[in-house]
């Protein structure tokens, strides 16, 4: 490895001291984090509190952004399959949730969240099936075509809702009281805030985050809920990285016609993993048709969204759970981080992604694997080199 | 569905066939800069777009800089000698700008040997950035203190919106063809962009050049060896990409008369589908892709309302690929016989 700063060798260095740490202190440490995380929006700490938007809402989208991101790394990171629709899933999950809850039906939240999950991922089966036949780059257009049907639908469709989108989709349902607007925050118990004059903290009791109810006022509650899916869904990927389905991606990924040859049929399994990103896609987009504003329109899911999402994970370092999370946090975070700038945020963004492709073409946090792939390589050409100096000046 | 939309009379039918082929012609000549670059990279080039979009804010610039901003109505042939400038401006805007492109956004990604996929990252953030910068043009201008100089180029406040040519050009109807007024514009449009297409594959074909960039398409490393400069030929494929995608914006700015920032966008994503259409990577299947896509959606529009327009595109793709997985014509850039 060079010089220059290594990101991923200090994150290596960070998960080796961790694996280090006998069992309790890991426990210790996890808790502690996990805390940290949960706490953020209350903790507001100073420089990175987004000032000009409230800060739980972008907190919120940022989870939003890292779950989606979770499940496009399955169909980018594991299987190796370009998918830039994938804002249809996202879109699927959405519109479900809105037409079940409020515009055809009237099912709580949490009755409609496995319901959306199963249709996103029928559809996923279902345009997965005749497309996952063509190969690699051609699929990537056949899925940005999927997107932007999807899209021309909900828009052209006056069943759920045509141009003008579906309102006041209900919230989750919360513990505790209801809330009553304008006055009660509803929920079991209040939670006050810190705020900041410059470094020193204080408690800001003029703001309160109920425990746990679901209201218009306060992006908090609807930050923890999709915090604790995150954990979840990461906590499932995980397992089924190190499955033998895992494996199977990874071996149609690096080879296909090797793998189908010893025995995977890649067919199912890129079928597997295209139904369960678009799953992980429902169950985002439904949990953003039901957040705060509970509103949702077509214009919501623009194809460039497809293309943040798939800059999300490429940008955090393709196939690296943690790298994908990174990724959409950061896709999420930076164009509000740099509202100040208004205008020329999208500008910046996309200067941005262009620098950060150029300057770490692997991403921010390669998969370990990958990295030690490329460090073998490098060494076997250093050792060519050194045998055929002087025939060879490249 | 309404089938007699389209069935009803032949006239209609060939209406909307005409119709659909001048879009179709407009989509060839953008897909062509999707094709070579992938013919010869296998890179989707993403900003390509972007390139297109430049080129015909360089149309509506020449036109305010030759005309003025007072709106006029003209025939094709008073506007021929200013659309003429407007061509040369337009073709130079979009190679500069796919110059840009291939210089930082791609090259420093090819030499360090990066993942495909990165490059498509990296032009989604150049694509983005260009478009930006296009709708904050009133803003740069105030940074050096032109705003009022440039009002009529960067429309100050109005940066974001619609953008239109002052001279409007207006179609003469040339002959009827079963009914249907066939105007010159169409026929120019048409003309324009099929002697364009079989000028840029006899260069592909019988030159040097054209040999040194089917060579690098084929196999790079023996390219080489050979004693092509694969940097070149990178950046000439760039440039051919770039010219066409500014005679596509002339003839856009012809037919449409108006532009924006993000009016890349959607023609862009038509223009690829066009050339995974035809077949990736070939130069006859760009013009054949394009000139189906147009037909077909246009039947489609007039069918199934003009709002399931993409819809009916995109479906048409997936059919094609579904039976000849490679595009219609399915050969690449290389193995083109020479």
């Amino acid at each position: 490895m060079t010089g220059r700063l290594n990101l991923a060798g200090r994150w290596d260095a960070v998960v080796d001291r961790y694996n280090a740490q006998p069992k309790v202190a890991k426990v210790l440490w996890v808790t502690l984090f996990v805390v940290f995380v949960y706490a953020l929006p209350l903790l507001r700490p100073p420089i990175l509190t987004t000032n000009s938007i409230d800060f739980g809402g972008v907190m919120f989208r940022v989870i939003a952004f890292a779950l989606v991101a979770l499940g496009l790394n399955i169909v980018i990171g594991y299987a190796g399959l370009l998918d830039l629709g994938y804002v249809g899933f996202y879109c699927v999950g959405a519109y479900t949730t809105g037409v079940l809850t409020i515009y055809h039906g009237s099912w709580p939240f949490f009755l409609v969240l496995p319901v959306a999950i199963a249709v996103t991922m029928l559809t996923g089966v279902l345009l997965g099936a005749p497309t996952l036949r063509v190969r690699g780059d051609y699929l990537a257009i056949v899925t940005l075509g999927f997107g932007e049907i999807i899209r021309i639908c909900v828009t052209n469709i006056e069943w759920v809702g045509a141009a003008a989108g579906i309102k006041n989709i209900p919230h989750p349902t919360g513990i505790g009281a209801e809330p009553k607007p304008p006055f009660d925050a509803g929920g079991l118990f209040e939670v006050p805030r810190l705020t900041w004059e410059g470094f020193v903290p204080s408690i800001d009791n003029d703001h309160k985050t109920a425990f746990l109810a679901f209201g218009s006022r306060d992006a908090i509650p609807y930050y923890w809920l999709i915090l604790t899916t995150l954990i979840l869904v990461l906590l499932g990927d995980r397992m089924i990285k190190a499955s033998r389905v895992g494996r199977a991606w990874e071996a149609t990924r690096e080879d296909e016609d090797a793998a189908e040859l010893m025995g995977v049929p890649t067919f199912k399994y890129k079928l597997m993993a295209f139904a369960l990103g678009a799953a992980i896609g429902g169950l985002s987009g439904s949990f953003y048709a039901s957040s705060q504003s509970g509103y949702i329109n077509p214009q919501s899911f623009p194809l460039l969204l497809s293309m943040l999402f798939v800059a999300a994970v490429i940008v955090g370092g393709s196939g690296n759970r943690w790298g994908a999370i990174a990724g959409g946090a950061l896709v999420a975070y930076l164009p509000e981080r740099f509202r100040d700038f208004a205008d020329y945020r999208m500008l910046f963004f996309g200067l941005a992604l262009t620098i950060l492709a150029v300057w770490r073409p692997e991403g921010l946090l390669p998969p370990r694997r990958a990295r030690r792939a490329k460090a073998a390589e490098e060494e076997i050409e250093a050792l060519e080199d050194g045998e055929l100096e002087g025939a060879h000046d490249a | 569905m309404d089938l007699g939309a389209l069935f009803g009379s032949f006239d209609n039918f060939l209406s909307f066939t005409i119709g659909g082929l001048v879009f179709g012609a407009i989509y060839a000549l953008i897909a062509l800069g999707y094709t070579m670059v992938y013919g010869v990279l296998q890179l989707i080039n993403f900003a390509h777009s972007e390139v297109f979009m430049y080129g015909t804010f360089a149309v509506a610039w020449t036109f305010i800089f030759l005309h003025g901003t007072e709106s006029a109505s003209w025939s094709l042939g008073k506007a021929l000698p200013i659309l003429l400038v407007a061509l040369v401006a337009a073709m130079v805007m979009s190679a500069a700008i796919a110059l840009l492109i291939e210089r930082f956004a791609y090259r420093p990604l090819i030499k360090k040997g990066a993942p495909k996929l990165i490059a498509l990252i990296s032009a989604i953030g150049a694509s983005f950035a260009l478009a930006e910068a296009m709708g904050l043009r009133d803003r740069f201008a105030g940074w050096v203190g032109l705003k009022d100089d440039l009002a009529d180029y960067v429309a100050p406040d109005k940066a974001r919106d619609v953008f239109s040519n002052p001279v409007t050009i207006e179609p003469h109807k040339l002959f009827e063809l079963g009914g249907y007024g066939v105007t010159d514009v169409d026929l120019v449009i048409i003309a324009a962009a099929l002697l364009m297409m079989v000028g840029l594959d006899q260069l592909i074909r019988r030159t040097r050049l054209g040999r040194g960039i089917r060579a690098t398409a084929q196999d790079p490393e023996s390219a080489a060896l050979m004693g092509v400069n694969s940097t070149r030929v990178v950046q000439l494929t760039f440039l051919i990409g770039g010219l066409m995608a500014g005679a596509a914006a002339t003839l856009y700015m012809m037919k449409i008369g108006s532009t924006r920032q993000n009016a890349g966008f959607i023609l862009g994503v038509k223009a690829f589908t066009a050339a995974v259409m035809g077949g990736i990577g070939n130069l006859r299947g760009a013009l054949l892709g394009g000139l189906v896509l147009g037909v077909m959606e246009n039947w489609g529009a007039a069918v199934f309302g003009s709002e399931w327009r993409d819809v009916v595109a995109f479906v048409l793709l997936v059919l094609i690929l579904l039976v000849r997985p490679s595009g219609i014509l399915g050969e690449s850039l290389g193995k083109a016989r020479a």
